[in-house]
């Protein structure tokens, strides 16, 4: 088992054509994620990387069946790449683009609010299930299958915890990569709550950074559930300064209870096993799966 | 993107916000043309003359006084333009004040006494909506207002379908405690208001304080303003708001280079690609017994053009004692980032600070047999805790 993807996905690529959507859907291809397509409006009949074009999401879903969508559209065009997505009925929908207007966000979530969807991202690495799918920008080795689920804001970090796990002599069901906008699709929480449901995953390591309240909903949700499995934290960003964005546009420390200290305490206090190093993240894992 | 008090209001009032009328000016003879001007066109006889700097708390660092004849304009202007202002949000040192605003005087006695209120739209990250958030209690730090009478603090969130609908303006007038001529105002100003924030693509309006005058306006005194950068693209008229005098150069300058730079007070550079694992590296370095002197995502392509850059504007800042640099290679191949790192030190010469490099990911043995023979000063590291330990190391 996993969550979110697999090898039965039936993954477009939105933005196909496009350099990014280029190289990173024959990245996928490569690895063995199943690709049935893409959409680039305007370019539907061609053929792409062997594998067809479509106008619209819903042609897609009509002629390949495809049930889950990565978006490399511009910021301009994505939180409408989105809604096409989501009233095209498809039910996972990832979105890698960085920069989009929040104003464009706000009516995007909205929109799909009541929809049988679920966005992840945006400004996203993607998710992955080794050894089934790849559906986003993470280097495909670094992944080895294994029993810890990774839910994290950022994209290198999580290479690197997925590293440290690995170096264990671990390996990862899902990785999920949540984003770092202000506004994102799936949460922390729900991210974490779909790997403690995932009976093949054992261990859940949450990364996460300065800013909102999404790490102290996730670990108050944890403590709510009563789950037995072990839950390894680290949060990002104990040296930045309030007040000033550090990258992720949803990363700055606002209040005090969005700085690391703050988020720490919290989540210690519902349980989880948490690191003030990023070098301990595997170390931990391997600790309390001993 | 910050915007200065007249930008802010100046946008107000393209969409129909009532504001505090002012004209900017750069030295005292424009300030002095600007009282003439705006008491021929409101009649007003005093002036209040507002330091223009990115930061609040201005009247405590006496960066805005009242001038109440022309010679108390030429004097004052020519006091505040020019000091360095120092307020409870700028740094120890304060900012240089460039220019000011000479604004009329909306505290005149009339049939009632005015009031002064607080209003702010912004993101309500939780919910991903909009909200209003405001409060009896103007012309105070919001913060203190949380702190010490959280009561006073009301919010009113909008739903993005319909936008923000009159009963929730009417609240808004009703919980400010508002009635007659004044209440009417009041909920045309929040509906404009709200009408500028999503037209502008604004992140922030704070209106402190939001006045109600003595003869039942009410009206923007005072204006911060922060544009979603994201958005710019549909606001050209915009782009050339920006101040750059208001901006750290350092940070202006690896803007340009497309890095991603914050300056820090530490005395350990750094270079990561990526923004967690950038913030990552900068809670390592503090554990190794330094500092950070900067946050710096390189970004997606660590080639030697970038890495060059990169170390350019590292070394800018005079207390950095040692360089770490922490990529990740997943798509970008460390060795490609190690010939880069390889590539920059040549052409830079002498670089009189320790560097550590710490290459994981796609060919890093490779990339680390690069570094060990290319006979430059640079320590070499492939686990993160191994480049943590050089840290120390290099410091002590």
């Amino acid at each position: 088992m996993s969550v979110l993807v697999n090898k039965d996905s039936k993954i477009i690529v939105q933005g196909f054509t496009g350099s990014e959507g280029t190289f990173h859907a024959g990245q996928m291809i490569e690895y063995g994620t199943n690709v049935v397509g893409g959409v680039t409006p305007g370019k539907g009949g061609q053929t792409h990387l062997d594998k067809p074009v479509f106008n619209t999401v819903a042609e897609a879903v009509k002629e390949v069946g495809a049930d889950t969508t990565i978006i490399f559209v511009p910021p301009a065009f994505a939180a409408d790449a989105i809604m096409e997505a989501a009233d095209a009925g498809i039910k996972v929908i990832i979105t890698i683009t960085e920069g989009i207007p929040v104003a464009d966000m706000i009516l995007a979530a909205d929109y799909i609010k009541d929809k049988d969807c679920r966005l992840i991202g945006p400004n996203c690495p993607g998710i992955i299930t080794p050894g089934e799918a790849k559906v986003g920008i993470m280097p495909g080795f670094v992944f080895k299958k294994g029993k810890v689920g990774i839910v994290s804001k950022s994209g290198t970090l999580t290479y690197e915890a997925a590293d440290q796990v690995v170096k264990q002599g671990l390996g990862i069901t899902t990785a999920i990569g949540i984003g770092g906008d202000p506004i994102i699709g799936t949460t922390t929480k729900e991210a974490v709550e779909l790997l403690i449901n995932d009976p093949e995953t054992e261990a859940v390591v949450m990364i996460g950074e300065i800013g909102g309240q999404l790490e102290a909903d996730a670990a108050n949700w944890y403590k709510a559930s009563g789950s037995k499995k072990p839950v390894v934290g680290f949060i990002a960003g104990e040296t930045a300064p309030a007040g000033r964005t550090m990258g992720h546009a949803g990363a700055i420390v606002g209040g005090s209870d969005d700085t690391a200290q703050a988020k720490k305490k919290i989540m210690r206090e519902c349980g989880i096993h948490v690191v003030d190093s990023p070098a301990e993240i595997g170390k931990k894992v391997a600790e309390v799966l001993a | 993107m910050n915007l200065h008090e007249y930008q802010g209001k100046e946008i107000l009032s393209s969409f129909g916000v009532r504001v505090q009328r002012g004209i900017v000016a750069q030295n005292a003879q424009e300030a002095v043309a600007a009282a003439k001007q705006l008491t021929a066109e409101t009649g007003t006889g005093w002036h209040v003359i507002k330091a223009q700097i990115h930061a609040g708390g201005r009247g405590k660092g006496g960066g805005v006084k009242l001038a109440k004849n022309l010679q108390e304009v030429e004097q004052l202007a020519g006091q505040i333009i020019g000091m360095n202002l120092i307020t409870p949000q700028t740094s120890g040192e304060g900012k240089k004040v460039h220019q000011v605003l000479v604004a009329e005087d909306v505290y005149y006695p009339g049939a009632s006494e005015p009031e002064e209120f607080y209003i702010s739209v912004l993101l309500n990250r939780g919910t991903g909506r909009n909200m209003i958030m405001y409060s009896t209690e103007g012309g105070m730090d919001i913060e203190t207002v949380a702190e010490e009478t959280p009561h006073l603090i009301f919010t009113e969130e909008v739903d993005p379908a319909v936008g923000l609908m009159p009963f929730q303006a009417r609240r808004i007038a009703f919980n400010l405690g508002l009635s007659g001529n004044a209440f009417k105002e009041m909920t045309k100003f929040v509906a404009s208001l709200y009408t500028a924030y999503v037209k502008s693509d604004a992140s922030l309006f704070e209106i402190n304080p939001v006045l109600k005058t003595s003869d039942d306006k009410i009206m923007a005194v005072d204006a911060k303003v922060t544009i979603d950068d994201n958005a710019l693209y549909r606001h050209k008229d915009y782009v050339n708001l920006r101040d750059l005098r208001e901006e750290n150069p350092i940070e202006v300058e690896a803007k340009e280079v497309g890095l991603n730079y914050v300056d820090l007070d530490g005395n350990v550079g750094c270079m990561v690609n990526g923004a967690g694992l950038a913030m990552a590296t900068m809670d390592l370095i503090k554990q190794a017994g330094g500092e950070p002197a900067n946050f710096l995502d390189v970004g997606g392509t660590a080639d030697a053009a970038r890495v060059e850059a990169a170390f350019k504007i590292i070394l800018k800042d005079p207390n950095v004692k040692a360089i770490l640099i922490n990529i990740f290679g997943g798509i970008v191949r460390c060795d490609r980032v190690a010939q880069g790192v390889i590539d920059a030190y040549k052409n830079m010469g002498t670089i009189n600070v320790p560097i550590i490099v710490r290459l994981q990911g796609t060919n890093a043995d490779i990339a680390k047999e690069l570094i060990d023979n290319s006979g430059l000063d640079v320590l070499s590291a492939t686990e993160f805790q191994e480049a943590a330990d050089k840290v120390q190391q290099v410091l002590s």
